[in-house]
């Protein structure tokens, strides 16, 4: 079979499926609805295994499929280049996505918007796949905001609710304020590579590197420095860094399977996967990487102190999303790519899998997210709790478990880093290894252990949900433990990703592997952290249930700040939100109501009109006035011909 | 002979007599339609004095045609003038202001 | 057939204004059935009449084509000259496709006077054709003003209740631009030995004193039309008060004719001022683009807030135009026609609202998608395009131009960029707050989803909108041949 076929067949029977699922599907049914989506990923997920398979084997592509449009000289094409770093996003994507379709059968079951829900995620899958499989910035951009798109539906989907309408226009907006940088970035590779296209710029990116250009106030600035600042601004809104991370908790108004796909294991990882396929670029401008590696550092702190507090099961998993991302951005900015897209792998593994067990919980629950009123599921629910304690020792990076091998690999690269600032983001990432396990096993003790905290009714309803739910929840389970494990070699020796990712001197490749990392465990820092961290959530959550409150009580503002989120989100209401409207208001009544309508157009109208009132006053109606005025004028006249022209 | 300029004083006394008849009269319209046939007339002096001086025949054929015309604008503001005290009552040219601006 | 081929501009031209008298000598309400149907069908064929323009037009030529050229008032030299070029084949395009999706929108809507209606739109719709096509100065004029009548009806007879106003206020203000654009015209002429002919006037040596003259003269004609900030003032009364179809008209194809007279007559006819004056129009493209989108942001009325969003959308063009960049000229080109589509297509929305409710503002509705699925589909459809939304045509323009204004200078680049954000904001607040939602208005809960006819015509402006984003490859390549001879020729002093 034609190659070029088979990787347009992946994207396109997405689609397909999404749109037979939503243009038809109030004639199909709902059965043939979630048939063809879950047929169409499904299909997607292997073609994108084969495909993997055969990249692996060395088969790379990069070809374009058709042209978009030609302008001034530039060709504009939709393409694909197909190779591990692409290979590697699809297979995790469109896994993560079939699953997510065939848990939605049993957590949407009784929505009545069941059939338009799967032909979001199908179109979901489709724009994520068209963005990682991009050879062009023209078509990343699209997947870019098609993924944006199709979140801002899902976030609303239950458009009814005040505040998931309000979440999703925040959630639209804040990553416009990413794109507004992202499309500048793309200006500015166009503007100096005079192409869109990955290679080209790529190739020609070297012989750039010390290109400079006069910023504001006579400062001179690395053009590669000003492209990846930029580019970086349109990755921080897709990847809720600090400060643009204000969007993701509340997205959490959407549908759980939402959650799971989009707001934590594929799309708001596109920021991670942006920067480590611009690589070749980044690596050329260490200010661009200290910037990134600082923002990760801070994302990865503050979130998770934040989700110490969050008593909602789905917004803790969110903010420790929040900070996992900040440990790939960490990653990204120590120039150690592939194991920011390692951690990325796992943690769309292991983050998929709480989010679906949260909401496997929120389900039997009767849509309760509150965690106070949980407690004792264990027993009700087995095979939730068995699957949700392996997604927590995974986020907590606890060996064998996935995430332990691809968070070492980030804390070793951060610590052997030499890009400015990596010795405070080696201090955030140790912090945050046992805020981490603390938070993760607060919500496993706070909700599966402990006494039965919820009301009669709802505890003679409580039950495992059906198998759709549960079979996605044991799948993910398997990758969460095993991914680690089978990964962490190829990306340790480079042999990957290859050369699809570029690092010009550093600690890629430090020569780790299974068996080593595995043995060395016990005798490193973060093992015994996150140990710590466990251990400390036992003590507050189970052995001492009071001590939390008490600890809260103690220091009141500490707690009031982490419950405020920093005031990020009323800081950036009153500036942006309310500044914005008044100066709207502002503009509309004093500029064009007061100042070029009233003063400028109906005032000259009012000025005609004035003037005339004036002279009219001359037009008496009486004839003896106007023979008067004849007389004068004839006088007049008659003086001027015989004086004036006279002489 | 009596000299072209009497006629020519004659002709601006009737002329200036008819002017001021038309706007110090503040109370009757039909002084200023004579007013007016005064005016015509005053032109019609000039006319044939200089007819006479200029021995040019054409001056007096004109006085007909402005007589005609006084005589047709005379019947005509007769008429207006009937119609106007019809509905409105009055000829005081004091009244009269209805093209007020 | 020797008709069509000599003389296909002429037909388009006076074909849909002959239909127009035709509908009107049945112009009885009793029999406004058949005014309907040939009002529809004048349309259709119009359209069709106009399909050969894109399928024979050559597209490695930069040269007028399909010319047309008669002596016509031999006294003063003024002739009967029509041409399109790269640049306006799309518009008028543009405007036989809309007309049709105007006509149909009118169908049941316009109750009083109905052959007077379809007659108006379909002879502004032949006068509108002419400004693209006429080549002689007078000719453009007398089709530049005599479009401002029906127009002026249609606001003035079948607008709202403010409708007065509002029209006097179009008229006017388009009318005192106008009036310089004829000085200059005749200026132009005689300093041309007498000949009204544009592409002459192209090559004719000026001063820089004259020349800024003469653009400016023109400025005021053209920047009005667009309308660019601060002469922008009629258009969102205009709109307002207007019927759904004078709105979707007035917003796709007039605005579209101002920024036509840049390209085709202010920008080559003086060259050196156009780039004197550059910046200040590039400020007030700029201008428009954040100011306007923050007035747009606090407007109550739906369709005032889509006017204000035309206004910004306008900016884009005027600045794709002035930053002398083939690739931000073509993007604003495509932009206009993509505007065209777009803003029609959200007035369209609006229209359908309104004949339910007879309300425009934001306030009244809210949950509309719970009763009006499919109404919804579209409305976010092209609220998202109008956001400049990948996949549509909405985001081509905005693209290119952001792309070739970068490169010319960042900072520009950089402020236009804000649209994103702000574009976003006023168009999808909008929509949060009409589409969706709890229902709170019981008079919502009453109203009923598209019906077919009313579905036909958005499927098919969302058709084009997304035929557009999806490939704009044919659009770029017809006009790429005219742009790089247009900037070709203002990259040459006339000094």
């Amino acid at each position: 079979m034609n190659r070029e076929l088979l990787y347009l067949l992946v994207p396109l029977s997405c689609l397909v499926a999404a749109l037979l699922a939503g243009f038809l599907g109030s004639r199909i049914g709902r059965v043939n609805a979630h048939r063809s989506a879950i047929g169409g990923v499904g299909l997607a997920f292997v073609l994108s295994c084969l495909i993997a398979s055969d990249v692996f084997s060395g088969n790379h592509f990069n070809g374009s499929v058709y042209t978009w449009a030609v302008s001034g000289g530039t060709r504009f094409e939709i393409g694909f280049l197909i190779d591990p770093l692409s290979a590697v996003m699809m297979v995790v994507v469109t896994f993560v996505s079939l699953m997510v379709h065939i848990y939605t059968i049993g957590y949407m079951a009784d929505d009545p918007g069941y059939t338009r829900f799967f032909s979001y995620i199908a179109l979901f899958t489709f724009a994520m796949l068209m963005l990682v499989m991009s050879n062009n910035f023209l078509q990343l951009f699209f997947g870019w905001e098609g993924v944006g798109l199709v979140s801002y539906l899902l976030i609303g989907f239950w458009n009814e609710r005040e505040s998931a309408i309000r979440a999703n226009l925040k959630a639209f907006l804040v990553n416009r304020v990413g794109d507004f940088g992202f499309i500048l970035g793309i200006g500015a590779v166009l503007a100096l590579f005079g192409s869109l296209d990955y290679q080209t710029v790529f190739d020609a990116a070297p012989s750039f590197a010390d290109g400079t250009f006069t910023g504001p106030f006579g400062s001179e600035w690395h053009w590669m420095t000003l492209i990846c600042l930029l580019l970086f601004v349109g990755a921080m809104g897709k990847s809720a860094q600090v400060p643009l991370h204000v969007w993701l908790p509340d997205s959490m108004e959407g549908p759980t399977p939402i959650s799971a796909l989009i707001h934590a294991a594929t799309m708001v990882t596109a920021g991670i996967f942006l920067v480590a396929r611009m690589s070749p670029l980044f690596e050329l401008s260490t200010t661009a990487l200290a910037v990134v590696l600082l923002i990760g550092a801070l994302t990865t702190l503050l979130m998770a102190f934040v989700a110490l507090v969050q008593t909602d099961i789905k917004r803790v998993v969110a903010y420790s999303t929040l900070s996992q991302l900040g440990y790939m951005t960490v990653a990204l900015g120590a120039s150690a790519y592939s194991a920011a897209i390692f951690h990325l792998a796992t943690h769309a593994f292991f983050k998929a899998l709480l989010f679906l067990a949260a909401g496997s919980v929120i389900i039997a629950m009767h849509h309760e997210q509150d965690m106070r009123r949980m407690g004792g599921l264990r027993k009700l629910m087995p095979v939730t709790y068995i699957t949700c304690v392996i997604g927590s020792l995974a986020l907590a990076g606890i060996p064998p478990f996935a995430g332990f091998f691809s968070k070492d690999a980030i804390i070793e690269a951060v610590h052997h880093s030499s890009t400015p600032g990596a010795g405070f983001a080696y201090v955030a990432v140790m912090i945050g290894v046992v805020l981490t396990a603390f938070y993760s096993f607060r919500l496993v003790f706070m909700a599966f252990h402990g006494e039965e905290r919820m009301d009669a009714k709802t505890r003679s309803h409580l039950h495992e949900p059906p198998r759709v739910v549960t079979i996605p929840l044991v799948a993910l389970a398997v990758p969460s433990i095993l991914a680690g494990l089978i990964l962490v070699d190829p990306v340790m020796d480079g042999s990957l990703f290859g050369n699809s990712v570029v690092v010009s001197a550093g600690p890629e490749g430090l020569g780790m592997t299974a068996a080593g990392m595995l043995a060395h465990a016990p005798y490193s820092a973060p093992f015994w952290l996150a140990l710590t961290g466990i251990l400390l959530a036992w003590v507050c959550y189970s052995w001492k249930p009071g001590l939390p409150a008490s600890a809260a009580e103690r220091w009141p503002r500490l707690y009031r700040l982490l419950m405020n989120k920093y005031g990020f989100d009323e800081f950036y209401h009153w500036v942006f939100a309310d500044g914005a409207r008044g100066l709207g208001h502002f503009f509309w009544e004093w500029g064009d109501r007061r100042l070029i309508d009233g003063w400028m157009v109906n005032g000259i109208a009012g000025a005609v009109g004035r003037a005339a009132g004036l002279v009219r006053r001359i037009q008496s109606g009486l004839v003896y006035h106007y023979a008067f005025a004849m007389i004068i004028g004839l006088v007049g006249l008659m003086s001027w011909f015989l004086f004036a022209r006279g002489n | 002979m009596i000299p072209l300029s009497h006629y020519l004083i004659v002709g601006a006394l009737l002329f200036a007599i008819s002017i001021v008849g038309i706007f110090l009269n503040r109370k009757n319209l039909v002084i200023i339609l004579m007013a007016i046939e005064l005016l015509l007339l005053a032109a019609n002096v000039n006319f044939v004095a200089f007819s006479h001086y200029l021995e040019d025949l054409s001056g007096q054929v004109f006085v007909f045609f402005v007589l005609t015309v006084a005589a047709a604008e005379a019947a005509i503001g007769l008429a207006i003038l009937i119609v106007l005290f019809r509905t409105r009552r009055s000829i005081n040219v004091q009244d009269l202001d209805r093209l007020k601006g | 057939m020797a008709l069509l081929n000599d003389h296909l501009l002429s037909v388009l031209i006076w074909f849909p204004v002959v239909g127009g008298i035709l509908v009107l000598a049945s112009c009885d309400d009793r029999r406004a059935g058949r005014a309907r149907w040939t009002a529809v069908a004048v349309s259709v064929a119009t359209f069709l009449l106009s399909i050969p323009l894109w399928s024979r037009f050559d597209r490695t030529s930069a040269e007028m084509q399909f010319v047309e050229r008669i002596p016509w008032i031999e006294r003063f030299q003024i002739e009967y000259f029509l041409g399109v070029d790269g640049i306006s084949v799309p518009l008028v395009l543009l405007t036989t496709l809309l007309t049709m999706v105007v006509v149909v929108a009118g169908w049941r809507v316009v109750q009083a006077r109905v052959a007077q209606y379809f007659a108006a739109f379909l002879i502004m719709e032949g006068l509108m054709i002419g400004v693209f096509c006429a080549l002689d100065g007078i000719l453009f004029y007398l089709f530049w003003e005599a479009m401002l009548i029906p127009m002026f009806l249609i606001i003035g007879v079948w607008g709202g209740p403010n409708r007065v106003y509002a029209a006097i206020k179009f008229f006017l203000y388009t009318l005192l631009g106008s009036l310089l654009m004829l000085v200059a015209l005749l200026y132009l002429s005689r300093a041309a030995g007498g000949s009204f002919d544009l592409l002459f006037f192209h090559h004719l040596p000026l001063s820089a004193g004259v020349q800024t003259l003469v653009f400016l003269a023109f400025f005021a004609a053209f920047a009005v039309k667009i309308p660019m900030v601060p002469v922008h003032t009629w258009l969102p009364d205009a709109h307002v008060e207007a019927p759904t179809g004078g709105s979707v008209i007035l917003a796709a194809i007039t605005l579209k004719m101002g920024a036509y007279g840049f390209l085709r007559i202010a920008m080559p006819i003086a060259p050196d001022a156009a780039h004197q004056i550059a910046p200040i129009i590039i400020g007030l493209s700029l201008l428009a683009v954040v100011y306007i989108a923050l007035v747009a942001l606090v407007q109550q009325d739906m369709k005032k807030l889509i006017a204000y969003s035309s206004i910004s959308h306008m900016g884009f063009v005027t600045l794709g135009f002035f930053v002398f960049e083939t690739r931000a000229m073509e993007g604003a080109i495509v932009q206009m026609i993509s505007h065209g589509f777009i803003s029609g297509a959200l007035f369209l929305c609006v229209g359908v609202l309104y004949d339910r409710l007879h309300s425009r503002e934001i306030a009244t509705y809210g949950g509309v998608i719970k009763v009006m699925p499919v109404f919804a589909f579209f409305i976010v459809f092209f609220a998202m395009a109008n956001a400049g939304l990948p996949g549509t045509s909405g985001f081509v323009g905005e693209f290119l131009v952001i792309l070739g204004t970068f490169s010319v200078n960042g900072w520009y680049a950089a402020v236009a960029a804000l649209t994103l954000i702000v574009g976003a904001a006023y168009t999808l607040w909008m929509v949060k707050r009409v589409v969706f939602g709890p229902i709170q208005n019981p008079q919502v809960a009453e109203m009923e989803d598209l019906d077919r006819r009313e579905f036909g015509m958005l499927l098919f402006v969302a058709a084009g909108v997304l035929l557009i984003g999806v490939w704009p490859a044919p659009l770029l390549e017809i006009m790429a041949a005219s742009v790089d001879q247009l900037l070709a020729h203002v990259a040459v002093s006339k000094l």
